[in-house]
Formats: C-alpha cells, sequence, structure tokens
C-alpha cells in the first residue's frame, strides 16, 4: 500500500478514536486541579454515552442532520448532572473519593442498561442510531497539496474541535480568575478558604466540569464509533482518560497529547491489519500496548510527584 | 470502661454498615416505584431467590465463595494503605492458571491435583499484583492506576491464552476439568439438592480465619496495620514500609488469585474467553468497604451481595423487572458506606440529643 | 467639625476593634469565655497564652474562620457579623497565620492576588496587579522578587509575602499568629522594624505569641489569655517578664533538673565528612556520651537531611556516619535502632505515633518484633501491655489503661508516650528535633527534664532545635548550622542570642 494512504488511515483512525479520550481527560484535568481525584470517569462517559444515544434515536426525526452535534451537549449535560453523585459525596459528604469514583462506575452501566431494558422493550442495547457524526472535509484547507489530504480531508472535525477545547481549558486554567482559584483550591485549600474563595464551591464546578466534559467524551464515543448503546458501548476508555490526564501532568495540553498518543495505541489493532509490518502480528500486543505503555512511562518518567498537592485530601471547613 | 469502649466502636462499625444496606434497598425501592415495578414482589423474589431453599441457599454460598477471597484480598492491602482495584485481573490469572495446571497435569492423582491447581492459581495472582507492589514500593507509582491498567492487561491477555493454548479447535473455551481435578462433590451437592455449591466455599472460610488471625495476632498483621495507618511513623520506628508493601500485595493477589481459581475448578469447571472484565474483582472492593476490612465480617458482607446477585436472577424470572436494579442496590450501599460521615453525623446528633 | 488631621492625633483613642462578650464553644469545649477586648488606631496589642489558650480560636472570629457562640464584635464602632474571611477582609482586617497560608507552587505575585484578581478582558491583569504590588513595596520598604515560586523563597520572605498580601487587600489591622516561631534573630529585628512602620501609617497590629522577651520589646499592650479567658490586660512597659509569664501559666516556674558535672564518655555519634546535599561541604561531627550537643539554625538549612542519614530514613553517598562505634550506612532503620538509638520527631502525631493504635501497642511500636514480646511470628499481647503498664506509671502518662487508643490522649500525655518509648531502653544516642514544638509549658517542661535526665545517666544528646533559648538552656555545646554546613561551634555560657543569630545568618546574607 502507499505510504501516504497508510499515513493518511492512521492519523484519521488516531483523530476518531482520541476525541472522546482527550475530552474526557481533560474533564479529569479539572476535577484533579480542584482536589478531587475522579477515577469515575468511566461510568460518567457510560452516562454521556447512553443519554446522546436515547437521544439521537428519540429526536433525529426532529433535528435531522444536525441530531447527533445536540446529542453531544445532551450527554455533557447529563454527565455533569450524574457527576454531582460524585461531588455530593466528596465535597459535602467527605466520602473517599476513589470508593466515590468506583461507586459511579458501578452505577453508570447498572442504571443506563436498567433504562435502556425500560426504553427499549427488555434489550440491553439500543438500536443503531440513524444520524451519527461521520467524517468531515474543511473547506479550503483540503485543497492545500499533500497536506491537505493527510490532515484536513476526510477526518474527524471533533477531534479538531477537542483539540481547540483542550487549548481553551488551559487559557482557563492558566489565565483566568477561575483557573487561578479552582487551581490554589487543589493545592492548598485553608490558603484559599482564608482568602475568602468557596473551596467547597470551586471543588464541586471542577467536578461538574469534568461530568460536562466527561459526558461529551463517552457521547463522542457513541456517535462516532460504536453508533449505539449497550453495556460494552465504553470499555475502559475513561480509564485511559484517566491515565492521559497523568500522563499530561494534569495539565490540558499535556493532556491532550497524551490522549491522542492514546488515541493512536487504541487505533492500532484496528489499522495493523492494513500495515504490512504488522500484519503477521497477533492483535493482543495492540490490546494491551496502551496498558503497558502507561505503566511503563508512569514509572520510569513521574512518580506521584507532580499531581495537586491536595489531590484526593477531604476538605473539612472550620464553624 | 475501656473495653465498653472499644466494644461501642466496632458496633457503630456494624450499625453504619446495616444503615448503608438499609438506605441502598430503599434507593433501590425508590427507583422500582419510580418505575412502575413493586419493590416488595421484587425483593421478595430475591429474598426467595437466594435464601428461598437448600437450593438456592447452596448458589448463594458457591457464588459468595470468590466475592469473601477477593474482598479477603482487597483488604488486605487496604490494611496496608494501598488500594488495590486489580481484583479482577488477578482473578482471572488466578482462574487461567489453576485451569491450565488441572488441565496439563491431569494425570495427577486428585488431591494432588487440585492442591497443585490453587496453589498455581495463587502464585499467578500474587506475582501479578506483587508487580504492581514492587513498582509501588520502588518507584512510588500508584497502585490505583498500575492495578485498573493491568486488569484490562489481564482481560485481552487471559482472553488471548485461552483461544491460543486452552482452547479446542476454533471454540471460545477449554475443555472441562477432569471430575477428580474438581471441587465439587456429590455429598455437598446431595445436601444443597443439587446445587453448585462446592468446596471452595470452606477454603475461603479457612481463609478467612487465617487473615483474621494474621490482621489480629500476628507479627506481620501490626507490621501491615501500622504502615497502613501511618507510613511514616511506621517507617521511622524501624518497619521496612517497602517490605510490608510488596507483602501486603502479593497477598492481596494471592488471595484473588485462590478465588479464581477455586471459582473455575468449583464452578465453572473450564475457563472461557470473556467480553467484558468480570466485576468480582469490583464486588469484592465492594464487599470489603462494607465488612470495614474485617474479615469476619466480609464473610457475611459477602453472602448479603451474593443473595443479592443470585437472587436478583429471579427478579427477571418473575417479573419484568431489569435484572440490572441489583447492581443498583449494590452500587447504592457502597455509596452509602462511603459516605458514612453523613450516618456517624446524624448518629452523633441523636446521642448528644 | 474635626480638623481632618485632628484626627490622626487623635489616633491613640480611636478603637478600630471592639470585642464584647464573646464565647466560642466547640461542642461541650468552652475555646473562649465571655472574652472583652479592643484594639486602638496605631497600637501593637500583644495577645499572651499557652498552647491552647484560646488565643488563634479568638483570633478565628476576627478573621472569619471562626464563627462566635455569643457575643459582639464591632469594627469602627459598627457591630458586624464576620460569616467569612472575604467579609473580615472588607472590613480592612487582614491575618498572618502561623502556618503560611500560600501555595508553594504558585509564584510570589498569585500568591499575593489570590482571590482579590484584577481583571482584563476575562483574564488576569497581571500588569496591573505588578504595579500594585510594587507600589506597596515601595511604601513599605518590602523587597522580594514577584517572580519567583513561594516554595524556593526562604521562610523570612514567605512572612513579606503574607504581609503584603494583607496590604494588597487595604488591611488596616494585621493579625500575627506566632510571627517569629521560625524566624532567625535578625529577621525577627527586621520584622519588628515592619511593624514599627507599620503602625507608623497608622495600622494596628494584634501579635499572638508566647515569647515575653519580643512582648516587652515591641508592643504597646499586653492582654494575657488562659483557658479561654482574659486573665489581664496590662502596659507592656509597666510589667515584668516575670509577671507576665506567671500570669500566663498561671504559677511559678518549677525549680528544673540540674545538669550534674561529668567527664563525658567516648563519642556515641561520629560523623565524618557528611555530605547533606549534593555538591556541598562535608559536615563532621561528634556527640559523646553524657553530653548534649544543640544544632542551632533556621528551618531548613539541612537538618532535616542531618536527622534522616543518622537514622537511616534516606541513605547517603559521601562520608560516613558511625553510631557507638557502628558505621550506619548499609544498615536498615531497625538495625540502627538497635544498636540504641531513641529520636524524638517534632512532629509526634505524623511520625511517632499511630493515633488509632493502643497505648501499649505504640509503646510497643519499635520492639513489638523481639522475642520477649513475640515469637514465631505470633505477638505476645500479654507482655505487650505488661510492658506497657510499667511504662505508664513511671512515666506518669495519663490514661485510662494501656488499651486506650492513643488518639484519645491530650496532646502532652500523647509526647510523652512517644518520649517514653524512645528512652525507656536507655538509648546511648537520643536525637532530638524541635521536642516542644506545640506542647504547652508544663509538657515542655516535662520533656526538658527527660532529655537533662538521659544525658545525666550517660546518654548523648543531639538537640535540633529552632528555637534558640532551648538550645541554650539544654546543650553543653553548640553547633551552627547554615546552608547544608556547620558553620560555628560556640558554648552556650558565653554566647548570646544574637551572636548565634549571626552565625545562623552569616552565610544566607552573602
Amino acid at each position: 500500500m502507499d505510504i501516504s494512504v497508510i499515513l493518511v488511515t492512521v492519523f484519521s483512525t488516531t483523530l476518531i478514536y482520541s476525541a472522546p479520550l482527550i475530552l474526557t481527560a481533560l474533564g479529569g484535568t479539572f476535577s484533579e486541579r480542584g482536589g478531587i481525584i475522579n477515577v469515575g470517569l468511566e461510568g460518567i462517559m457510560i452516562v454521556g454515552a447512553f443519554s446522546s444515544v436515547v437521544f439521537t434515536l428519540k429526536c433525529s426525526s426532529i433535528f435531522g442532520s444536525i441530531t447527533p452535534w445536540i446529542a453531544l451537549l445532551i450527554g455533557g449535560i447529563i454527565g455533569a448532572i450524574f457527576s454531582l453523585i460524585h461531588g455530593v459525596a466528596t465535597v459535602s459528604l467527605r466520602a473517599n473519593h476513589i470508593i466515590s469514583g468506583t461507586v459511579i462506575n458501578l452505577l453508570a452501566p447498572a442504571l443506563c442498561v436498567f433504562l435502556t431494558r425500560i426504553i427499549f422493550s427488555g434489550k440491553g442495547q439500543t438500536p443503531v442510531i440513524n444520524q451519527s457524526i461521520g467524517s468531515y472535509t474543511f473547506p479550503v484547507l483540503a485543497d492545500i497539496p499533500i497536506i491537505g489530504k493527510m490532515f484536513f480531508t476526510k477526518t474527524s472535525l471533533v477531534a479538531y474541535l477537542a483539540i481547540v477545547i483542550g487549548i481553551i481549558c488551559w487559557y482557563v486554567l492558566y489565565k483566568t480568575k477561575f483557573g487561578l482559584r479552582l487551581r490554589s483550591v487543589g493545592e492548598n485549600p485553608h490558603a484559599a478558604e482564608t482568602l475568602g474563595i468557596s473551596v467547597q464551591g470551586y471543588r464541586y464546578s471542577g467536578v461538574v466540569i469534568s461530568g460536562l466534559l466527561g459526558g461529551i467524551g463517552g457521547a463522542i464515543m457513541a456517535q462516532s464509533i460504536t453508533l449505539n448503546f449497550s453495556a460494552t458501548t465504553i470499555a475502559g476508555q475513561g480509564f485511559m482518560a484517566l491515565a492521559a490526564m497523568i500522563f499530561g501532568k494534569w495539565n490540558p495540553i499535556g493532556a491532550t497529547l497524551a490522549a491522542i498518543f492514546f488515541g493512536l495505541a487504541q487505533s492500532l489493532p484496528i489499522i495493523s491489519g492494513y500495515l504490512p509490518l504488522f500484519a503477521n502480528v497477533d492483535t493482543i500486543w495492540f490490546q494491551i500496548a496502551p496498558y503497558v505503555i502507561t505503566i511503563v512511562v508512569l514509572t520510569l518518567f513521574f512518580g506521584k510527584a507532580v499531581a495537586p498537592a491536595a489531590d484526593g485530601e477531604t476538605y473539612i471547613p472550620a464553624k | 470502661m475501656n473495653n465498653i469502649l472499644t466494644k461501642l466502636r466496632i458496633n457503630r462499625i456494624v450499625v453504619l454498615s446495616f444503615l448503608a444496606v438499609i438506605a441502598g434497598f430503599i434507593v433501590g425501592g425508590i427507583i422500582m416505584l419510580i418505575f412502575g415495578y413493586s419493590p416488595t414482589e421484587n425483593y421478595l423474589n430475591l429474598f426467595r431467590g437466594s435464601f428461598g431453599d437448600i437450593y438456592s441457599f447452596g448458589e448463594t454460598l458457591r457464588n459468595a465463595t470468590p466475592l469473601i477471597l477477593t474482598a479477603l484480598g482487597f483488604s488486605v492491602a487496604s490494611k496496608a494503605g494501598m488500594f488495590n482495584v486489580g481484583g479482577s485481573g488477578q482473578l482471572l490469572l488466578g482462574w487461567m492458571g489453576a485451569i491450565t495446571f488441572a488441565l496439563k497435569f491431569s494425570f495427577l492423582p486428585g488431591p494432588v491435583l487440585i492442591i497443585g491447581s490453587i496453589l498455581t492459581g495463587a502464585i499467578f495472582g500474587a506475582v501479578y499484583s506483587g508487580i504492581a507492589g514492587l513498582l509501588k514500593a520502588y518507584f512510588g507509582t500508584s497502585e490505583v492506576i498500575t492495578t485498573i491498567m493491568m486488569n484490562y492487561v489481564a482481560f485481552y491477555f487471559v482472553n488471548f491464552a485461552v483461544k491460543k493454548y486452552l482452547a479446542e479447535h476454533n471454540s471460545d473455551a477449554s475443555p472441562n476439568i477432569l471430575p477428580k481435578a474438581s471441587l465439587r462433590s456429590p455429598m455437598l451437592e446431595g445436601l444443597t439438592n443439587n446445587s453448585t455449591f462446592h468446596w471452595g466455599f470452606v477454603i475461603a472460610l479457612v481463609m478467612a480465619f487465617l487473615m483474621y488471625l494474621y490482621l489480629n495476632k500476628m507479627k506481620q498483621g501490626f507490621e501491615i496495620k501500622s504502615v497502613g495507618i501511618n507510613e511514616e511513623a511506621a517507617r521511622y520506628s524501624g518497619i521496612s514500609t517497602k517490605k510490608v508493601i510488596i507483602i501486603s500485595m502479593l497477598l492481596s493477589g494471592l488471595l484473588a488469585g485462590i478465588g479464581g481459581a477455586v471459582d473455575g475448578l468449583g464452578n465453572y469447571q473450564n475457563i472461557s474467553v470473556s467480553t467484558v472484565l468480570p466485576d468480582i474483582g469490583f464486588n469484592g472492593m465492594a464487599v470489603s468497604l462494607l465488612a470495614n476490612q474485617n474479615p469476619i465480617g466480609i464473610i457475611f458482607a459477602s453472602i448479603l451481595f451474593s443473595s443479592l446477585q443470585v437472587g436478583g436472577l429471579s427478579i427477571s424470572v418473575y417479573s419484568d423487572t431489569p435484572p440490572e436494579i441489583v447492581n443498583i442496590v449494590i452500587s447504592s450501599i457502597i455509596f452509602f458506606v462511603g459516605v458514612k460521615y453523613l450516618f456517624e453525623f446524624i448518629l452523633k446528633r441523636k446521642e448528644t440529643n | 467639625m474635626l480638623h481632618p488631621f485632628l484626627s490622626v492625633e487623635m489616633s491613640m483613642e480611636e478603637k478600630v476593634i471592639e470585642i464584647k462578650n464573646i464565647t466560642k464553644k466547640f461542642g461541650d469545649f468552652v475555646a473562649n469565655d465571655k472574652i472583652t477586648l479592643d484594639l486602638y488606631r496605631g497600637e501593637i496589642l500583644a495577645l499572651l497564652g499557652e498552647n491552647g489558650a484560646g488565643k488563634s480560636t479568638l483570633m478565628g472570629m476576627l478573621s472569619g474562620i471562626n464563627r462566635p457562640t455569643s457575643g459582639i464584635i464591632k469594627v469602627h464602632g459598627q457591630k458586624v457579623q464576620i460569616q467569612n474571611p472575604r467579609v473580615s477582609n472588607d472590613l480592612g482586617i487582614g491575618m498572618v497565620y502561623q502556618h503560611f497560608m500560600q501555595v508553594p507552587v504558585f509564584t510570589v505575585l498569585e500568591n499575593i492576588i489570590l482571590g482579590s484578581e484584577p481583571i482584563v478582558r476575562g483574564r488576569i491583569d497581571y500588569k496591573k496587579a505588578t504595579k500594585e504590588v510594587e507600589e506597596i513595596i515601595e511604601k513599605y520598604n518590602l523587597n522580594i522578587s514577584l517572580k519567583e515560586k513561594v516554595e524556593n523563597i526562604s521562610v523570612g520572605m514567605q512572612q513579606r509575602v503574607e504581609i503584603i498580601k494583607a496590604l494588597y487587600r487595604k488591611a488596616n489591622v494585621i493579625i500575627f499568629d506566632e510571627p517569629t516561631a521560625a524566624l532567625t534573630p535578625q529577621e525577627i529585628d527586621e520584622l519588628l522594624v515592619i511593624f514599627k512602620k507599620l503602625c507608623d501609617e497608622g495600622k494596628s497590629i494584634i501579635f499572638i505569641t508566647h515569647k515575653l522577651k519580643e512582648i516587652k520589646q515591641t508592643a504597646d499592650r499586653c492582654a494575657v489569655i488562659r483557658a479561654g479567658k482574659i486573665i489581664d490586660i496590662v502596659d507592656v512597659q509597666n510589667t515584668s517578664e516575670e509577671q507576665l509569664a506567671e500570669a500566663m501559666i498561671g504559677h511559678k516556674i518549677m525549680e528544673e533538673t540540674k545538669k550534674v558535672d561529668h567527664d563525658y564518655g567516648n563519642n556515641v555519634l561520629n560523623i565524618k565528612e557528611l555530605a547533606l546535599r549534593k555538591h556541598q561541604d562535608l559536615v563532621s561531627l561528634q556527640v559523646a556520651a553524657g553530653e548534649i550537643v544543640g544544632i542551632a539554625g533556621v528551618d531548613g538549612n539541612g537538618q532535616n537531611e542531618l536527622v534522616e542519614f543518622i537514622s537511616g530514613l534516606k541513605k547517603f553517598n559521601k562520608g560516613d556516619i558511625e553510631i557507638v562505634g557502628s558505621k550506619v550506612k548499609s544498615k536498615s532503620i531497625r538495625e540502627i535502632n538497635e544498636l540504641g538509638f531513641g529520636f524524638i520527631p517534632e512532629d509526634r502525631q505524623k511520625t511517632g505515633l499511630v493515633l488509632p493504635f493502643t497505648v501499649a501497642n505504640n509503646l510497643a511500636l519499635k520492639t513489638f518484633y523481639q522475642p520477649q514480646f513475640s515469637s514465631f511470628g505470633w505477638l505476645n499481647n500479654n507482655a505487650i501491655n505488661s510492658y506497657a503498664k510499667k511504662l505508664i506509671s513511671q512515666f506518669d502518662i495519663r490514661t485510662r489503661s494501656e488499651k486506650t487508643l492513643v488518639e484519645d490522649l491530650s496532646g502532652g500525655n500523647q509526647q510523652k508516650v512517644v518520649v517514653a518509648r524512645e528512652v525507656a531502653n536507655h538509648p546511648k544516642l537520643l536525637v532530638a528535633v524541635n521536642p516542644t514544638r506545640g506542647v504547652d509549658i508544663g509538657a515542655s517542661e516535662y520533656i526538658h527534664e527527660q532529655i537533662i535526665e538521659q544525658r545525666n545517666s550517660g546518654c548523648g544528646v543531639l538537640l535540633i532545635s529552632f528555637e534558640l533559648d532551648e538550645i541554650l538552656k539544654l546543650s553543653d555545646r553548640i553547633l551552627v548550622m547554615s546552608d547544608g554546613k556547620i558553620v560555628g561551634e560556640v558554648n552556650p555560657t558565653e554566647t548570646t542570642s544574637e551572636e548565634l543569630g549571626l552565625l545562623m545568618a552569616g552565610e544566607n546574607n552573602e
């Protein structure tokens, strides 16, 4: 196969698989920058995926081809509402963050499949959606020689949007009042409180933003990759996003890049079929590669030092 | 006076767990009401399906067996301050190890074969979680992340290995082990009206008792608890925290591995390709949290969880309520265990008033 | 009509804050009991009291961290409800906490503006912020680099950040909680100069402390708090240090255990050419049996590394450490303990005790594995408990029984548990790090007695403390540490805290 065709394939598949990871990892970044560990990203993605699929199936006749985009928003909103469970547990009720996150991960699939059975007459999975997010060719940019074909033709628009959102998130965290205060709450909540910053308020916003972005991430997964909802729609992407966030050192740009890297790793088993080099390699190695790489990189390059100082700490306000 | 105080402390934990269970059932009930199902009918069916007759009870105990072991595994790591989320992966490896041994060494006499198989499973599980322990001890890599990642590695790897090395002609499952390698026995089956109850449950009970002794009466248990509560103080006093971290993770995986082994040898009799990561690791975690990591408490908490799962099956048999309601109840229970501060707050209010 | 300048001259009569009959309860515990106190414009008011007397609680109600149970607070004559720190801020009250309220990874500027950031088009206006902060720096002569991260600057500088923070928020009352605890004598002098400057500008200062000398040096008035009540409000000029001390603790200070004169024995600690940090000068020092060697120095000058290397918490590359003649380089912490090493850490709750364990288990924390307490891997709980009973009576630990959890003991008794465990086995070398930090006067006397007793019975003691008075009182010999090395040795009977301070700061000022 022509090398440029291979590159285009690798690139577009990577982008498609990156988009959900980028958004979810960004979500995790906000939560943990505010000091709330969020291992419940997986559950949040599940809820986002479920609600977006239901919306698309029920409303595509009303909104037509724009439905999937609205569905992403719906996924985000429902994700944000769902994440409030984690917020209430960790911020107000002082639960251990990991226990609460685990609850999110246990509850989400149970609740969503439960509702799926109720809505779709007992079936454990939804029908396939009739409107989905397909590929997109950028006008004008696509005409640029070589680059245009590689980056801007029949590619994933959401992935580009996700990258833009990553940059916006960086701006918000590092250039605005909200970002400075959110980070202060994750580093030293006692100091923040003495300066009149509402620790609980900012921690709630961090969690809710993670629910919003994670929910959109899950929705993208459903709207552009699996195209329906079942118990296996989200299979570890939330945990991978968590790893991307750590990989990216809790920085939105870092998380975005790490998520793209994981997107590449995730797309490997799919594109390995097209690549002559990998034709004889068992797919198992591609399947486990992202997880093994995460462990190796975490071990070799950083232990635990770079996390926000008060990440995972319960904050008990004075009386 | 002092004895009363310590007793009160323990009782408070029991009371809190009990309240969490009640609250979880209430949440489940409310959800059923919202969607027009009858909570009383479903809970009654659930009870019938898990404790209603000797057969159901046998099934409940059988299902509780691996739960007890993974919960014990989670507990021992958690006592040392480690959060081993990798129970599922360790259990899968233990299962695969035991079945592989049972199949490849089928010429051995029965008792040797069974002991060898369980040991193989135990070692597989221990080595696997030991990796996470080593990384934590020597590099400070978060065990939460490594064990989560290793769950997926185990999932893909076991599926691959089953299909490639254990399964016969393109099937998705290994052949069954010989009856002499099985933990089932006609006596136990007879006792429970032909349920799948097997010797694994006894093994789990013995392990729970051993863990109780280990954690409360032995030197190493003392070290594990010291490190878990205050790593710095333990280190200052001369306890090797690295050693404790590695030992506790090894034990943790060992127990989960035994869980996989006895479930494979007693329940499944083979190993097949799975479509999703078994949730038993997470459920073991939940059981352990509910029992506040107490090995004896774990036995009861496991039976409770198991009864929910086994009884949950009959919910969908006798009504059209989706069976997932059981998992909603389970996760609600853990939620309430997690936010025990809420109950502590309420209890305190009551006491001061 | 009042002439505007007249009000300035009248300033000493102007009440900035009036606290009337304030009571604060935490559950059944009364932290503040009907406290009444006024603060005048331009004055320095000292708040003197032991740990736990209720000083911080009282100030917490001014800074909006605590809410009073009953009573009235007036600011500039207006009755106020200080619901949260923001309200306190808006009323012009600034607080400099003992443990600085800073975000270590943020820059100095970010720490100053946090919570009151100027905004331009949705983002933080760092230009405007820099300009405003620099004006304050100039006015009060508080030189500091705004771009540095707070984690990289000295304690004295971090305190400046706190002061600028308060001024940036236009505070005209600044409360300082134990501001001199971690400073060198020279830094303290500089701080006191800043105090005067602030008062000249019409600001008022409340200054929480337990150091009598500083009160005499700076304060106009002093309020003494004991057990949640105001015992006395005195004019500092007309009151002696002894009178203040007695008012604070409620009885005369007890007679102390005397050091006996004796010849020192062999070296129990011998440090040879040890590199505390990379690329730094080597440290050598000896402690003989029966001798207390004090290490004076400002926090963060290599003391932590020294302790960690001696106790085996960290491994070192260059140099050698011998305890009672044995090299510790390749030994584990437990093996070092077995050489006869006792250790009283600074933070007993964090590093000394396992709080949810029983008193007995904490007393056996270092020895539980030994044959008298365990065999074949099993613990002998009877032996552990009876050993604990013995120590409880020997060291006068106030506890219901040996099975009581340590977290249920008072702070002083918790410290006694640590001391008992560390000295019960007659260590040959005892290392104590800020052993009296955060304990009240009674407990700190007790600990000093124990240290001197150990010395008298032939134990070598290495005492590391940021409190110069403690070093001067206990040591037979004082080494001064600065920037990771020993910069001087002095005889405690021939030196002053000023001389020590100069030595401590000597390297830093270059």
